[in-house]
């Protein structure tokens, strides 16, 4: 004789498990949504955030970077490429600076590896583009990014300082 | 002008496609918005949002989703049956829709006021089948016709119980006309008439062989998103593809509107002293829907063999000692003669 478990029966008929599913159910029913409308509202960044590349610039104008190639040098992904020449005021300059951004692994040893802070990564993550050939970055665009973004860089620079 | 549409061959040609329209039109329109119901109860117990671009609070997802389908490339594979193919989703939105002839929406509101109507609906409904059949046979891939096996055998192992079901109804009222059935649940207590109250234990399985019937989660087996890609829906796109999912979703709202029929007392008022009317069918159906969404999100999915046994070891036996008692009951008028409306008369 076979002993009947009368307490999982009745739970079993009755659908216990289905009238407790729809209480909780209901209950995330009316709570607040966690979406976020992303085009419209954004999450927060962290200060670290590691998004599209930048070379910045001293604010008297001149660009910091000195070619070293610390940068070229540390890239995991091989994705940065520098040639550089003295320029006419004898100062040691990039004459070419790419980043091939479809390399990129977003690591951040660049900026690591970087002695004047020159190349960074800035909270920019949205610069999808239509054509592939747009993501192999050139000198002239990583310095209008760094004109673009120097406000958000230097702060989030600031901010993160005491940890370094 | 009355004298052409009653007693011309053209002019009640005309008038019944008219009715015909004046049925798939709305029923069609309001499916779309139901289609958007069903996407943001589910967003809303998921904590999302749902669908919120299209039109003002997305409600006009539906429509944005159905001109996207339309556009898309009809892909026919290199093996398949070509009018067996394309026949399939056609059976499956024709047979869904057809049944919508005998469902009365008010008092005398009924395209086809059939004797037999509860019968032409079971009817139409197991038809429904040869759609899954056909669709999985033509596509001539192995997984499109697996799923449609199992499709199939779902669907006509809940058919028996939800027969069974209909049976216990159709002893409690005395009749298989929708109209009669409601009116053996009008009665001077308000929705305490209606037949959800003596047959409640048949309201849940009818409500669960429903989702089962019409491949709703937690039965979707056929379709297991996260199992399965899609049934015998593998090889169908573009609007072959759109043609299945309204004619599911034509069969949801059928079965919404039989629950309401049988157990709500279709367009009866809920409290005695109110007006009945057709605003009462909708909003029950609309009810009835809210189950049906709140049901694919709180729920896991079934097994094959948890299903099967629930439909043939749990349902059917249930359900045919239900009918057993119910004659017992209505002959010999047990419990005040509630489950003999038709002998007290409300």
């Amino acid at each position: 004789m076979t002993q009947i478990d009368y307490t999982r029966a009745a739970k079993y008929f009755l659908l216990q498990d289905v009238w407790q599913g729809f209480k909780l159910g209901m209950k995330y029913f009316f709570a607040p949504k966690v979406t976020l409308n992303y085009p419209h509202e954004k999450g927060p960044l962290s200060p670290r955030f590691r998004g599209e590349h930048a070379l910045r610039r001293y604010p008297n104008g001149e660009e910091r970077c000195i070619a070293c190639k610390l940068c070229e040098a540390v890239c995991p992904a091989q994705a940065i490429t520098i040639d550089a020449e003295p320029r006419e005021d004898g100062s040691r300059r990039t004459t070419r600076y790419d980043i091939d951004m479809t390399k990129c692994i977003y690591c951040g040893f660049c900026q690591e590896a970087c002695p004047v802070d020159a190349i960074v990564e800035g909270p920019n993550f949205e610069f999808s583009t239509e054509t592939r050939e747009e993501l192999f970055y050139d000198k002239d665009k990583l310095l209008s990014n760094g004109d673009r973004w120097e406000g958000e860089i230097a702060r989030n620079l600031e901010l993160d300082a005491p940890y370094r | 002008m009355a004298d052409f549409f009653f007693n011309t061959n053209l002019g009640m040609l005309l008038l019944i496609i008219g009715q015909i329209l004046l049925v798939v039109v709305p029923l069609l329109i309001a499916l779309a918005f139901l289609m958007y119901a069903d996407r943001k109860v589910w967003a809303a117990v998921q904590m999302r949002r749902g669908p919120n671009v299209v039109g003002a609070f997305g409600l006009l997802q539906s429509f944005a989703d159905f001109g996207k389908y339309i556009v898309k490339e009809i892909i026919v594979p290199a093996g398949a049956d070509k009018a067996v193919f394309f026949m399939a989703p056609m059976v499956t939105l024709v047979m869904s829709l057809i049944a919508w002839a005998v469902i009365p929406f008010n008092d005398g509101w009924v395209l086809s006021n059939i004797n037999v109507a509860i019968l032409y609906v079971f009817a139409v409904s197991s038809l429904e089948v040869y759609g899954v059949i056909m669709g999985g046979w033509a596509s001539n891939s192995k997984y499109p016709f697996l799923g449609s096996l199992r499709s199939a055998a779902q669907m006509i192992s809940y058919e028996v119980s939800i027969g069974l079901i209909i049976v216990g109804i159709i002893i409690s009222s005395g009749s298989m006309n929708f109209s009669a059935i409601v009116e053996a649940q009008s009665g001077s207590y308000g929705l305490f008439n209606w037949f959800w109250l003596p047959h409640f234990p048949m309201l849940i399985l009818f409500f669960i062989s429903a989702l089962a019937e019409t491949n709703r989660p937690p039965f979707d087996l056929p379709e297991a998103e996260s199992e399965l890609v899609a049934g015998f829906q593998v090889e169908y796109s573009s609007t072959p593809f759109l043609l299945f999912m309204i004619g599911e979703l034509v069969a949801v709202v059928l079965m919404c509107a039989l629950i309401t029929l049988m157990f709500f007392g279709g367009w009866l008022s809920p409290i005695p002293g109110l007006p009945d009317g057709i605003f009462w069918m909708i909003a029950k159906i609309g009810f009835v829907f809210f189950f049906f969404a709140m049901v694919k999100a709180i729920t896991p999915r079934y097994r094959y063999d948890q299903l099967m046994r629930l439909g043939w070891k749990v349902f059917l036996p249930f359900s045919l000692i239900w009918v057993v008692f119910v004659a017992f009951a209505a002959k010999f008028g047990w419990f005040w003669g509630i489950y003999a409306r038709w002998t007290v008369g409300g």
